[in-house]
């Protein structure tokens, strides 16, 4: 961050000129008040990650990624089948998830100036304060019931109706705040409003809407309550998305719970997995977009 | 009427309860400039925004009234905005290049995004627009590396007029294209109207009577949402019939 650095050597130079001290203590004072609202931010995860760092780091080996859980009593074993089954249950979140929220936002955003507008975006505030477990229990009745077994597909669906609200919303903030100059530019030349919209305004606004995707993805990546009785966990592996399955989350809380000291370092072990693998997908997606940007702009 | 022209007959316009234009009737020359004057707020935006349906880009707008570009009546029954706007471009007050395309996407973008790039040589429009716009010459070498956004200020209006030249309008409407450029890139964009007026018919709003001067045959006055006077631009600077009018360009007023 160089700007703000720069703002207090410009107003170091206006104090010399006689512009007053009082001025320079009250920018110092405000400039120290938001690099420590930084810190704060930052402060929980460094602790965190340190924490569980600390605790996990020391029970994870290659058998972690590579071995599925023992019996109790027995060492060793791994998560490799919850790191799988967690993949899969966020690729069939995600799937589902990402093209209605980001759908839903456009709607909001470039046809959404009316009263379906205004239910669609109420709905969506209020979804997002559903409790997750209820929407557990909504994937449970609506398909573990129905099919009359546990899913990873079912874990998935109550994923995506988790990661929608925050994706649609932040879709439509992204694409409000494209220029409404930009929107004319291209009306002008005679292109129709949809190709405007898909092939003007949302790449502009691309960046943030992946920011958005982003957000949701992490927001639902760790969750445990909706995969409770959906993807219902699974000590072996399992690739059929149509069968109960083994997620990082599920392991966790299980082995948590659990009695036995070996089962709580290995729960520590894959809360650190679990959240090295979050920031890891988020930060990977974000140089992806953000190289891409990049090539256009110079 | 000749080709290229533009007859407005009888053309109202509002937004909301608010009247813009009042009984706005105009013969427009075809394949000359014409410089549309007057005080901020007096509807010379809405009068040419009128003439692309680009009004219609705001919900509370409506217009009504007949306007003829050539012979079509482009608030007929059954002519949508998409066609009108193909046939008369649009340059606007600020640069707006598309921000994530490069120079060449940028003029391209007319014919590409209207999915009329089958069975033309893209790259000899996207010359041909930017020759047409005086900026080959500056971007030919990067055409596709660099961003639209990367140019000055008066190279993305300039880049702004090829886009529109590229789709080969009939009719170019600009809003005002050089209030926000320095007097340098404001030369460019007037030298290159007489230019252009060889193959498009050029409507061209301004506050800057003296440009208005410089680059129009023909100059309307616009006084709250009315039509004073409209006539050869030399006539309206030096003999003009009505006292408002004078007052005006005598800097009387406004």
């Amino acid at each position: 961050m160089k700007t703000p650095v720069n703002a207090i050597r410009c107003t170091g130079w206006a104090g010399k000129n006689g512009i007053g001290i009082a001025r320079r203590l009250r920018n110092n004072i405000a400039m120290g008040a938001m690099v420590m609202s930084a810190v704060l931010v930052i402060a929980p995860l460094i602790m965190i990650l340190t924490y569980l760092a600390a605790r996990g780091a020391g029970s994870l080996n290659w058998a972690f990624f590579t071995h599925i859980p023992t019996p109790v009593g027995e060492n060793g074993g791994g998560m490799a089948n919850a790191i799988a089954g967690s993949g899969m249950i966020l690729l069939i979140a995600s799937a589902i998830g990402m093209p209605i929220g980001i759908g839903s936002g456009v709607f909001l955003a470039e046809y959404g100036r009316n009263r379906l507008g205004d239910i669609l975006r109420f709905t969506a505030d209020v979804l997002n304060g559903v409790p997750s477990i209820v929407l557990g229990v909504t994937a449970y009745s609506l398909l573990v019931v129905t099919q009359k077994h546990f899913s990873a597909f079912a874990g998935g669906v109550a994923l995506a109706i988790m990661m929608i609200p925050t994706i649609s919303r932040s879709t439509e903030e992204m694409l409000l705040m494209v220029p409404h100059s930009i929107r004319e530019a291209a009306l002008g030349l005679g292109i129709p409003r949809w190709r405007t919209i898909v092939s003007v305004v949302l790449p502009a606004a691309k960046s943030g809407i992946v920011t958005g995707m982003m957000l949701g993805f992490s927001r639902v990546a760790g969750e445990t309550a909706p995969l409770l009785f959906t993807a219902f966990g699974n000590q072996f592996w399992n690739w059929s998305p149509t069968r109960p399955t083994a997620a990082l989350p599920l392991q966790i809380y299980t082995y948590a719970i659990s009695p036995f000291d070996e089962w709580h370092r290995m729960a520590w072990a894959g809360a650190l997995v679990l959240i090295l693998l979050i920031v890891g997908t988020v930060a990977v997606v974000r140089l992806v977009t953000a190289r891409s940007l990049y090539k256009v702009m110079v | 009427m000749t080709s290229g022209g533009i007859r407005v007959e009888r053309l109202n316009a509002w937004f909301g309860d608010k009247q813009a234009l009042r009984d706005i009737s105009i013969n427009i020359e075809g394949y000359h400039t014409t410089a549309i004057i007057g005080p901020s707020g007096c509807g010379k935006s809405t009068f040419v925004r009128c003439l692309n349906r680009m009004h219609e880009v705001n919900p509370l707008a409506r217009a009504g009234g007949r306007v003829f570009i050539g012979n079509t009546d482009i608030y007929a029954n059954g002519t949508t905005p998409v066609e009108v706007r193909r046939r008369v471009g649009m340059v606007f007050q600020k640069p707006n290049p598309f921000p994530t395309m490069s120079i060449y996407d940028n003029v391209a973008a007319g014919l590409k995004l209207n999915g009329w790039e089958r069975g033309r040589r893209l790259g000899e429009v996207v010359e041909q627009a930017l020759r047409r716009a005086a900026l080959w010459d500056e971007v030919k070498d990067d055409l596709k590396q660099k961003s639209g956004a990367s140019l000055s200020g008066g190279q993305q209006q300039r880049l702004c007029i090829a886009r529109a030249l590229a789709v080969e309008p009939e009719v170019l409407l600009m809003d005002e294209p050089a209030s926000a450029l320095d007097p340098m890139a404001t030369a460019k964009i007037e030298d290159l109207l007489f230019e252009l007026k060889q193959s498009v018919t050029v409507v061209i709003v301004t506050h800057n009577m003296q440009q208005a001067a410089r680059v129009a045959e023909f100059t309307g006055f616009f006084l709250m949402g009315e039509l004073v006077e409209f006539d050869r631009t030399e006539q309206m600077f030096t003999r003009p019939r009505d006292k408002r009018t004078e007052d005006y360009v005598t800097g009387r007023f406004g």
